[in-house]
C-alpha cells in the first residue's frame, strides 16, 4: 500500500537521497510497481497476438499468397466500402451529433444511448436487424423492392450500409464530445452579428470542431475496415462484390490457414498505417 | 492430489485409446458386412470387460458434432441420458472445420462427428483420434426453395436461370464442396449471390426470403419444416457426404463416449438419424 508513495523502492534505495532533492523529476521518472507490472502485462497481452501473427507468417510464400486476384479484389473492396461508409457516416452523423449536442428535446439522453447501441451490439445481431429492416422481405426493404426494384442484401451497397451501421456511432460520439467541449460563445457572437443558424454551423462550428470530426472519421473508417459480422450476415459473401478482407480471412482459415495469416497481415499493416499516420495528428488535438 | 488424479486420468486415457482401437477395428470389420446394429453388438462385446449395460456410466460426455447433426444428435443425447442415469451429454455444434480446429487446438472433447472425411482427416492427421473413424450416416444435397416453390424450381439446371437469387455454401466447407461436385457432375455453371460460411446460414437466407433458393443438405430442409420447400435433383447422388464419427484420444470420459458412439451406430440411433433425413451408410 505504501509503495506507490515510495517510488525508490522499485528502483533501489541507493537513489533515495538525490531523488528527494528534485521531487518533480523523480516522481515522473520513478514508476510505482503496482502500476508498472499490470501496465506491462496489458501491453504484452495486446501486442503478443500481433507478434505471433508476424512470427507465424509464411514469409517465403507470402508473395504467392498475396498475388491472387481475390486478395486484391477483397482489399480493394474493403478500402472502397470503408471509405464510402465513412462518407455516409460524415454526411448523416455530423448533423446527428449536432442535434444531440446543441438542441434540447425530451428524451435526449435516451436517444443518445440508442444512437450508440451499435457500439456494443454484437455485429451479427446488427446484421440480422439490418436484414429484417432492409432485406428483400424486410419492414422497409419490401417497399424498396416493390417500388424501386432496389434490393440491398448481396450488393456492395449492402456492405457499405452494414459498415456504416457499425461505424457511425464512433463518429457521432467523437463529434458530439468535441461539440460539447467547444466554446459556444463564438457561435453566439456570430448569431448576434446576424448570421443564420446554418451559416453559423457552416462557417463557425464546423471549422471549430474539424479535429474532432477528423478523429471520428478515422475511427469510423478503421472500424468499417474491420467489420465482419454485420457484413457477412447482411451482405453475404461473393468475391469482388461483397467479400471484404475480414470475410476473406475467415473463409481462408477454413482450409488454408497460411493464406488466412497472410491476409490478416495485410489488414494489420493497413490498419496500423492509418492509425499511426492519423492518430498523432488529429486524435491528440481533439 | 491433482497429480494422482492426472495419473489416473492418463491411465484411463490409455485404456480408452486401446479399447477405442478395438472398437473401431470391430466397427470397421462389421461395416463390411454392412449392418449398423451388428456393429454396436460387436463393440459391446469387445469392450465387454468394462462397459456395456450393467456397470454404471457417469459424468459428462462432450460431443463435437457437425451443425447438420443438431436435431438428431440432440434427440440421441436425451435418449442416452435416459438409458444411463447420471450421465450428461453436452454438444458443441458447428462447422466441421471449426470443430476440427478446436479439437486439434486442444479442446476437451470426447467424441467428434464430422460432416466429411476431409474435416475428420484434420483430426486424425494430428493424431488426436483414438482409432479409425467410422462412417455412421451419409447425407445428400437438396435444393431449398421458398414455400410453394414460386419460381418453379424443378432441377439443378433451373438454378442457373438469370434473375434467380441462389445461395451456395463456400467451397471451403463440406456442403459447398458437395454442391460444386454436383454442379460439375451436371456440367453446370452457377453464379450465386453469395457463398455462405456454413449450411445453416445458406438455409437462413432462404428462410428469411432474401434468396430464392439454396443448395443445402436434405436433413436441413427436413429440419426447417415448412419454412422452405425441398426439391430433389439427380446430380445429388454424385455428391453424397459421408459422416465419420470417432472417439478422441484425449477424451476425458472415454467409457461413456464409447457407449454414445455405440448408440449412434445402433439400430435405434440409425432410426433417429434416418428420421431426420440421413441415409444409411
Amino acid at each position: 500500500m505504501t509503495s506507490p508513495l515510495k517510488p525508490g523502492a522499485a528502483t533501489g534505495p541507493r537513489t533515495d537521497r538525490p531523488r528527494r532533492r528534485r521531487v518533480g523529476a523523480g516522481a515522473r521518472r520513478g514508476v510505482p510497481l503496482p502500476l508498472l507490472l499490470p501496465g506491462l502485462l496489458a501491453l504484452a497481452f495486446l501486442l503478443l497476438p500481433l507478434l505471433a501473427l508476424l512470427v507465424r507468417t509464411p514469409w517465403r510464400t507470402l508473395p504467392d499468397q498475396l498475388a491472387g486476384t481475390e486478395v486484391w479484389q477483397a482489399l480493394q473492396l474493403s478500402l472502397v466500402t470503408a471509405t464510402a461508409a465513412t462518407a455516409v457516416s460524415l454526411v448523416l452523423g455530423v448533423p446527428l451529433a449536432w442535434l444531440l449536442a446543441r438542441t434540447e428535446f425530451p428524451g435526449r439522453g435516451f436517444v443518445r444511448a440508442l444512437v450508440t447501441l451499435p457500439l456494443v451490439l454484437p455485429p451479427v445481431v446488427g446484421g440480422v436487424a439490418l436484414l429484417l429492416a432492409l432485406g428483400r422481405n424486410g419492414v422497409v426493404g419490401r417497399w424498396l423492392d416493390s417500388w424501386f426494384g432496389i434490393t440491398l442484401p448481396f450488393t456492395t451497397a449492402g456492405v457499405v450500409i452494414a459498415e456504416a451501421f457499425v461505424a457511425m456511432p464512433f463518429l457521432v460520439i467523437s463529434v458530439e464530445g468535441t461539440l460539447r467541449a467547444a466554446d459556444p460563445r463564438f457561435e453566439e457572437a456570430a448569431t448576434t452579428l446576424g448570421a443564420s443558424r446554418f451559416t453559423v454551423f457552416r462557417r463557425v462550428t464546423l471549422p471549430l470542431i474539424a479535429p474532432g470530426i477528423a478523429a471520428g472519421a478515422v475511427l469510423a473508417w478503421a472500424r468499417a475496415l474491420g467489420e465482419f459480422g454485420a457484413t457477412i450476415t447482411f451482405a453475404g459473401n461473393f468475391p469482388g462484390r461483397t467479400q471484404t478482407m475480414p470475410l476473406a480471412v475467415y473463409l481462408a482459415l477454413q482450409n488454408d490457414p497460411d493464406a488466412a495469416i497472410s491476409l490478416s497481415l495485410v489488414l494489420l499493416a493497413v490498419s496500423i498505417a492509418v492509425l499511426a499516420g492519423l492518430r498523432d495528428r488529429w486524435m491528440t488535438g481533439a | 492430489m491433482t497429480r494422482s488424479v492426472r495419473r489416473t486420468r492418463r491411465m484411463l486415457k490409455v485404456a480408452g485409446a486401446g479399447a477405442a482401437a478395438l472398437l473401431s477395428l470391430s466397427a470397421c470389420s462389421s461395416s463390411s458386412d454392412s449392418s449398423g446394429s451388428s456393429g454396436s453388438a460387436d463393440s459391446a462385446k469387445s469392450t465387454g470387460t468394462g462397459s456395456s449395460a450393467s456397470p454404471k456410466l457417469s459424468g459428462d460426455v462432450t460431443v463435437f458434432a457437425a451443425a447438420s447433426l443438431k436435431e438428431s444428435f440432440t434427440a440421441l443425447g436425451k435418449e442416452f441420458e435416459q438409458q444411463h442415469p447420471g450421465t450428461k451429454v453436452t454438444f458443441n455444434f458447428g462447422g466441421s472445420d471449426t470443430l476440427a480446429a478446436s479439437i486439434t487446438g486442444g479442446a476437451p472433447a470426447d467424441v467428434f462427428a464430422a460432416a466429411s472425411p476431409k474435416t475428420m482427416k484434420i483430426v486424425t492427421d494430428k493424431q488426436d483420434a483414438a482409432g479409425t473413424p467410422a462412417t455412421f450416416v451419409r447425407n445428400q444435397l437438396e435444393i431449398a426453395t421458398l414455400p410453394g416453390n414460386p419460381h418453379k424450381v424443378a432441377s439443378l439446371k433451373d438454378l442457373t436461370r438469370s434473375g434467380l437469387k441462389v445461395v451456395l455454401c463456400d467451397k471451403t466447407v463440406p456442403c459447398g464442396a458437395a454442391a460444386q461436385k454436383a454442379l460439375d457432375a451436371g456440367h453446370l455453371k452457377l453464379t450465386p449471390v453469395s457463398y455462405e460460411q456454413d449450411v445453416k446460414s445458406a438455409l437462413n437466407k432462404v428462410e428469411l426470403k432474401e434468396a430464392d433458393a439454396a443448395v443445402v443438405y436434405k436433413t436441413d430442409v427436413h429440419a426447417a419444416g415448412d419454412k422452405v420447400q425441398g426439391v430433389e435433383f439427380p446430380e445429388a447422388a454424385k455428391a453424397i457426404n459421408d459422416y465419420p464419427i470417432v472417439l478422441l484420444k484425449n477424451a476425458p470420459n472415454a467409457e461413456a463416449a464409447k457407449a454414445f458412439i455405440a448408440l449412434v451406430q445402433s439400430a435405434e440411433g440409425q432410426k433417429v438419424l434416418s428420421g431426420a433425413g440421413f441415409l444409411q451408410p
